[in-house]
């Protein structure tokens, strides 16, 4: 049979596009939300396309009291697990309400984190697997304009590091990606320069290149790589003083 | 607010956009007020910009089912015609009726009710569809059915997105054998006698021709037809019958950025169209071509609306009927060679019988033409519509960016029953686009 693929938090418009990418490798596709019925379009329009397996699977990232039966509860533990998992708020909202902020940062680290270190143990005592995380650039460096949002992420990337870190040796392999500005439902009505906002199929053609050559942390624009290099370097005395 | 256009760049307006990416969207988009839907852009005018919301369909882009037994293919409004191909050729199914580029979006194509090189036999996309999902209000999506109701099925083919939202559709996909046509060039020395190979070879499956613009006479409209049917897998090279449907990979091209206007000029024009001439007339005969060089031929160079700067182009098309088809050709070629101004691609095509109550064809011909956006066509292109008027012809929706309502409507009378219509249920107050409101519709 074939690879399998799970993606978690499978109803975002880049997990759709990573969804089909993979789907046109031909491989099983297990897709997780909080929503299943949402996902029928998607199950429908993977199989007429491409051909292949594709189950629903109900996930919420926020129950973790859930997430071990979760995965014991797949048809089989997947060989690759894609978490794209997450939610950003407007930074007015998260900033006004510290509840609201701690749920931001629930659905994009906490979440995410523990359902990643079900997946780590499990596919660790089979000895093979890729995980890859979906992170943010938000996540290298806290900006007045995202900080909570950026805060979970950059927590969610520390922990992908430390995963790879930690399973270099084991046959599991993580990746992290940064994908920057994506044309997305996220993003709709933001005035986004066009040359550094990928659209959602590139990050997919990204991702499944980054799973097959193993990379360890990609931008899906390399342009973002040089512009975070440039926001990373900017002295803090000057940086809090930007707006960017 | 974005700045949109058609695919010939002109009008250029500032829109509100929103992109839907399921029923919700488009009902939440249906109770702010005032909308059209958008495909893929690639109607030339302003059809599918609206001082309203313009409301994008290019996240409602699942195929949701197929049938290999019917070859009915249900699939969302925002789905490309390119995405169809490249799903089913390879399984052995091509779209039964196809524009010129395949780039336009199934919801685009039923809502302009397109044509192909195929419509004196199989008449224009609506007949390959079995049923549309339309949304008119915030309520749940209704299916109309061909069959079950072909009234409200008449308002929605041809209806340019002005009687409802369409978000999903069924087609019928055709057999066939490979990816290959089989190709018939037959050269033609004057409009008359290209009008004169259409009406010997109505059998032929495809058929369409291109025509020289730039010529004086004896040699005015001198043409190059292209006849066409697809092969089966049997004619193909023996190389080629293990996979039938392999066809070649042709690299993009690109206009990198807008040409100045003098490339274009009519001197350039004249050569273009005389070698295009004399490489036709070389080739006549009966060649084997890939699906995607002989109904594409345009989309291998992408943003190849760029070529005539930034300005813009005007494309003209109408039809003409049966009877007075030839004295109409024979006097608009004779004005555009005598303007001077030219045309880069003129392609003539035999329609058979029309259908559906706002569909564009009707027995005759069709001549679409291309003018740089200007003064100068400007005055030539309303000689044009003057023909079409006086020789019974009317104006394509999908190609106009200019026509004035008086004028549409001396062409197309039965529009005036669909403003009514609009009227009377309530689609006026809700879709409207830059064209509806110019036409008065």
């Amino acid at each position: 049979m074939s690879k399998s693929v799970l993606i978690l938090g499978a109803t975002s418009g880049m997990a759709r596009a990573i969804a089909r990418s993979f789907a046109a490798e031909g491989r099983t596709l297990r897709l997780a939300a909080r929503d299943v019925t949402r996902l029928e379009p998607d199950r429908d329009d993977l199989v007429t396309r491409f051909g292949i397996t594709v189950t629903l699977h109900e996930f919420d990232a926020l129950d973790l009291e859930g997430h071990e039966d979760f995965v014991k509860g797949l048809p089989e533990l997947p060989d690759i697990a894609v978490c794209a998992v997450g939610a950003m708020g407007t930074q007015e909202e998260n900033a006004a309400s510290p509840t609201i902020g701690a749920s931001v940062m629930r659905a994009n680290f906490e979440g995410p984190a523990s359902i990643f270190a079900h997946l780590a143990n499990a596919m660790e005592a089979r000895g093979s697997g890729t995980l890859v995380g979906i992170s943010s650039v938000a996540g290298e460096r806290g900006r007045a304009s995202n900080y909570v949002y950026g805060a979970a992420k950059a927590g969610f990337t520390a922990f992908l590091s430390g995963l790879r870190n930690r399973l270099a040796k084991t046959g599991v392999h993580v990746v992290t990606v940064l994908p920057g500005f994506v044309a997305t439902a996220m993003t709709e009505g933001l005035d986004l320069p066009e040359r550094l906002t990928a659209q959602p199929e590139e990050v997919g053609a990204a991702v499944v290149k980054a799973v097959r050559q193993e990379k360890n942390v990609i931008y899906v624009r390399p342009i973002w790589r040089i512009v975070m290099a440039v926001i990373r370097a900017i002295p803090e005395p000057v940086f809090k003083k930007t707006s960017i | 607010m974005t700045r949109l256009s058609g695919w010939g760049r002109t009008p250029v307006a500032e829109c509100s956009v929103k992109t839907a990416r399921s029923d919700r969207d488009v009902a939440e988009a249906l109770s702010e007020g005032p909308m059209i839907a958008r495909g893929n852009g690639r109607s030339y005018g302003d059809p599918a910009l609206s001082r309203g919301l313009t409301l994008s369909m290019a996240g409602l882009d699942r195929m949701l089912s197929f049938d290999t037994e019917t070859g009915t293919l249900v699939a969302e409004a925002g789905v490309l015609l390119a995405d169809i191909i490249a799903t089913f050729l390879p399984r052995g199914w091509f779209p039964a009726v196809t524009p010129g580029t395949k780039f336009v979006t199934l919801g685009g194509a039923i809502a302009a009710d397109v044509h192909g090189k195929n419509h004196h036999l199989d008449g224009s996309f609506r007949t390959c569809v079995d049923w549309v999902e339309v949304m008119e209000d915030a309520g749940a999506p209704q299916r109309i059915d061909r069959h079950a109701d072909p009234e409200r099925f008449d308002t929605i083919c041809g209806g340019m997105g002005l009687t409802g939202v369409i978000v999903r559709a069924a087609i019928r996909l055709r057999p066939v054998e490979s990816g290959w046509i089989m190709q018939e060039t037959v050269p033609a020395e004057t409009i008359d006698a290209a009008v004169d190979i259409f009406e010997a070879n109505l059998d032929a499956p495809y058929s369409v021709a291109w025509i020289d613009c730039i010529g004086h006479p004896p040699r005015l409209g001198r043409s190059i037809v292209m006849l066409g049917r697809h092969a089966r897998a049997a004619e193909l090279p023996p190389r080629r019958r293990r996979a039938p449907f392999d066809t070649p990979r042709r690299l993009p091209l690109r206009v990198p950025f807008d040409l100045p206007g003098f490339v274009l000029n009519a001197a350039n024009l004249r050569l273009f169209n005389a070698l295009y001439y004399e490489m036709g007339r070389r080739k006549a005969g009966v060649s084997l071509i890939d699906w995607d060089r002989y109904f594409y031929p345009l989309d291998s160079i992408a943003d190849w609306n760029r070529i005539y700067g930034r300005a813009g182009f005007y494309q003209f098309q109408c039809a003409l009927p049966l009877e007075t088809a030839r004295a109409a050709l024979s006097q608009m070629l004779h004005d555009i060679s005598g303007a001077g101004t030219g045309s880069f691609l003129s392609v003539l095509k035999r329609f058979g019988q029309g259908e559906g109550r706002y569909s564009f064809p009707f027995e005759g011909y069709t001549l679409a033409l291309d003018f740089p956006a200007g003064d100068r066509s400007q005055a030539l292109i309303e000689r044009l519509d003057r023909i079409t008027l006086d020789h019974g012809g009317r104006f394509y929706l999908a190609k106009d960016a200019r026509l004035s309502a008086e004028t549409f409507l001396a062409g197309d009378p039965r529009f005036a029953a669909l403003r009514d219509l609009r009227r009377a249920n309530g689609w006026a107050d809700r879709f409207t686009s830059l064209q509806s409101e110019r036409l008065g519709l």
